[in-house]
């Protein structure tokens, strides 16, 4: 007999109640874990509930800065349901779910491993793929075989749907081609170009097996690039960004190509990938109806979404938290800081659990090298500081400028005390390091615990709190 | 004098998964810290190895980039037995590891053939064999060292009867879970399973496998091992939660 809806969403946001109460954790993924085990139905049930549906968004790396930036665009638009704290798991959705009282849109990153199953549930009247890079090998399995699900969840998108890609990834395009209703987004900005990286991973076409000429690269292996087997090929995008400014670790501005009409965008947030967060979310947010003032509004008003490149006040100091977990998304971060003046200070948090990936050895290709040209001390922290500490010696940098502190609470101070005041400490951590030091930080009275943070970005959107 | 080291990397662009360059950085590393130069030469399909190698190192890639070079690497069974006869030494991870085999039986029957230079084969088995690893084993004689990595393979391989393993597993899956073997050994090549990268959880890793160019070598080779290696790693049993000594040549601080 199924259980009625009633009864098993009553069940579940008890459960994500409880564990608010017990202060255990935010309830971002409890609910929809009893729901799902209750009803493995009830999230596809939910969803018919959201009268203009739903959108997806996936990626190895920036969705959850790309769904921000989506929502921000959306808010006056739509009000929405979604997973703002980066629970993307198929739980993390169903709890999102729950808490779609009022809303009219449901918008949702969701883990590239999870999609074919969540996309299954939501029917999504948009689907996103911004990139697909190798991550967590020990987790997913092999890039080719999670490409080959993405082209399952595309085959099965209903007709009228639209897909958007990220045309300078060219297991995306391929995923899209011969598809209509397609927008492909890209960089088209040659001076940000640059060879293909060692870290790169997909150098050889996936229709004919042929290695690749690139033209160039921006990051990792997303760039121009064109077969020489079988000519398939980067194609024109859609919307695209050209004349991009990098300002270092405080964002950067570019002129945004619509369709219809071409925009100046400020963007808070660094980094070329963000460029690309940010033409993920203009594109989606264009398929779902957004005027170009929203987009450049909604985009222009991004802020750091939790730990991604957030800057945190502490005392005199300044604390800045930005996310590694790949090697090119650490790549990128690299680049970002060495762009603005490498820091006395580093400190780097490596953990080793299964949302990090318990596969370390990822930290052999990213390139910290850059970073050794003025970094005085490092302290390397996390269950598997060591091995950090390792790799920085055999980069080069003396054993005697590193520290080796585990806990990250423990790293935290010992970098604060580093750092003069006025002054601002990086602070790299993988995911769950980064979930040790914001709670730390939420004890501490510096942030609002993550939970809260979700439930406000709710609101935000324009969705009513969640109930009771 | 710089003597110089000359290392085969096979396969650079398609097998380089998850710390083979790490695996190439130690090597480059601990040759010019013992004052040798490290020469790289990088073979792709279709190229001959480099005369007088004395190292060859043939990493792991993804199914798809495997099966890239699979074909090329089958025919290259003299080429390689002759530098081993020569006195090269060679490290072969994961998918490399299994293709230095007589072959991959895939879970359809369907067999790529290796290039028949280790003894054994591998086949498909059902689901991966994922997590951190750890196994003893005595690389030189007398010396039991624990070596750690982390493995994710599909394929079980099994060692012909009489074939030396790398070494016992003490925590883990080797070779295909059950046999407690983790690795090959045949002179100075060794297969494994473990990446990590491998060689800085190998101590000593290839100094002892470099005495093909024993006159030139023993002349120059400084008198501690130690100076040169990992220390601490040193017939020490490593411990992968950041309390252990892995490093403990680093400075502390923190958390007892």
């Amino acid at each position: 007999m199924r259980i009625p809806l009633v009864i098993s969403t009553l069940v579940a946001r008890s459960a994500g109640a409880g564990s608010r109460l017990s202060r255990k954790g935010g309830g971002t993924t409890l609910p929809g874990r009893v729901l799902n085990a209750l009803d493995p139905g009830a999230s596809a049930r939910l969803a018919r509930r959201l009268e203009q549906g739903s959108a997806i968004i996936s990626a190895t790396n920036g969705k959850t800065t790309s769904a921000a930036m989506t929502a921000a665009i959306l808010a006056s638009r739509y009000r929405l349901a979604g997973n703002p704290a980066g629970a993307n798991l198929s739980s993390g959705v169903a709890t999102a779910l729950l808490h779609t009282r009022g809303a009219e849109l449901g918008l949702f990153e969701v883990d590239e491993a999870a999609l074919p199953r969540v996309a299954e549930a939501l029917k999504p009247r948009a689907l996103c793929l911004g990139n697909l890079f190798r991550d967590q090998l020990d987790r997913y399995g092999e890039l080719e075989l999670l490409a080959e699900r993405w082209r399952g969840v595309v085959a099965g998108l209903a007709v009228g749907s639209t897909l958007i890609v990220n045309e300078d990834d060219p297991q995306l395009a391929q995923l899209a081609r011969g598809r209509a209703g397609v927008i492909r987004f890209g960089i088209e900005d040659a001076r940000h170009g640059g060879p293909l990286p060692h870290a790169a991973d997909a150098r050889y076409c996936s229709a004919c097996g042929v290695a690749y000429d690139y033209r160039l690269a921006y990051v990792g292996h997303l760039g121009e690039y064109s077969c020489p087997g079988c000519g398939f090929e980067r194609s024109k995008p859609d919307i695209w960004a050209e004349a991009i400014t990098l300002e270092g670790l405080a964002g950067s501005s570019f002129q945004l190509h619509l369709p219809q009409e071409t925009l100046s965008v400020r963007l808070g947030l660094p980094g070329l990938y963000n460029v690309y967060n940010a033409l993920a979310a203009a594109a989606l947010g264009h398929a779902l109806g957004a005027r170009a003032d929203e987009i450049a509004g909604g985009l222009e008003s991004t802020e750091a979404a939790f730990g991604r490149s957030e800057r945190i006040a502490i005392g005199e100091k300044e604390l800045l938290l930005l996310l590694i977990k790949n090697p090119t998304g650490a790549n990128e971060v690299v680049r970002t800081i060495v762009a603005s003046g490498t820091p006395k200070t580093l400190v780097i948090a490596l953990n080793d659990r299964i949302a990090d990936g318990q596969d370390v050895s990822w930290i052999w290709d990213v390139d910290f090298e850059p970073l050794l040209d003025g970094l005085e001390r490092l302290i390397a922290s996390g269950g598997r500081a060591a091995e950090l500490a390792l790799r920085f010696k055999y980069a080069g940098f003396p054993e005697s400028q590193i520290e080796l502190v585990p806990r990250p609470a423990e790293a935290l101070d010992r970098g604060l005390a580093l750092t003069e005041d006025g002054g601002e400490l990086v602070v790299c951590p993988t995911y769950t390091a980064m979930l040790e030091l914001q709670k730390v930080l939420a004890e501490r009275g510096h942030a609002d615990p993550y939970w809260q943070r979700a439930a406000r970005a709710r609101e935000e959107s324009g969705l009513p709190r969640s109930p009771k | 004098m710089t003597t110089r080291i000359r290392l085969c990397h096979l396969y650079p662009d398609q097998l380089n998964i998850y710390a083979d360059r790490g695996n190439i950085a130690v090597l480059r590393s601990r040759a010019e810290r013992r004052g040798y130069e490290l020469e790289m030469i990088g073979v792709g399909v279709g190229e001959a190895l480099a005369p007088e190698c004395d190292l060859i190192y043939l990493g792991g890639g993804q199914d798809r980039e495997q099966a890239l070079i699979a074909p090329d690497l089958a025919r290259r069974t003299e080429e390689i037995s002759a530098a081993l006869e020569d006195g090269a030494a060679l490290l072969a991870v994961c998918g490399g590891y299994q293709l230095l085999g007589r072959g991959y039986r895939d879970r359809t029957g369907v067999e790529m053939p290796g290039a028949g230079v280790l003894p054994l084969e591998t086949v498909a088995g059902e689901g991966r064999m994922i997590g951190d690893v750890s196994i003893e084993c005595e690389l030189d004689p007398g010396e039991m060292l624990t070596v750690v990595g982390f493995e994710n393979h599909g394929g079980r391989t099994l060692l012909d009867s009489g074939a030396v393993p790398l070494g016992r597993v003490v925590s883990g899956f080797g070779n295909d879970g059950e046999s407690g073997f983790e690795g090959c050994r045949l002179g100075k090549a060794i297969g494994t399973y473990l990446h990590g990268p491998s060689c800085p959880v190998i101590p000593g890793w290839p100094t002892g496998c470099l005495d093909r160019r024993s006159r030139a070598l023993s002349a120059s080779r400084p008198s501690s091992r130690n100076s040169t290696t990992n220390s601490s790693t040193r017939r020490t049993r490593w411990r992968w939660d950041g309390r252990g000594s892995a490093a403990g040549s680093f400075a502390r601080r923190g958390s007892s």
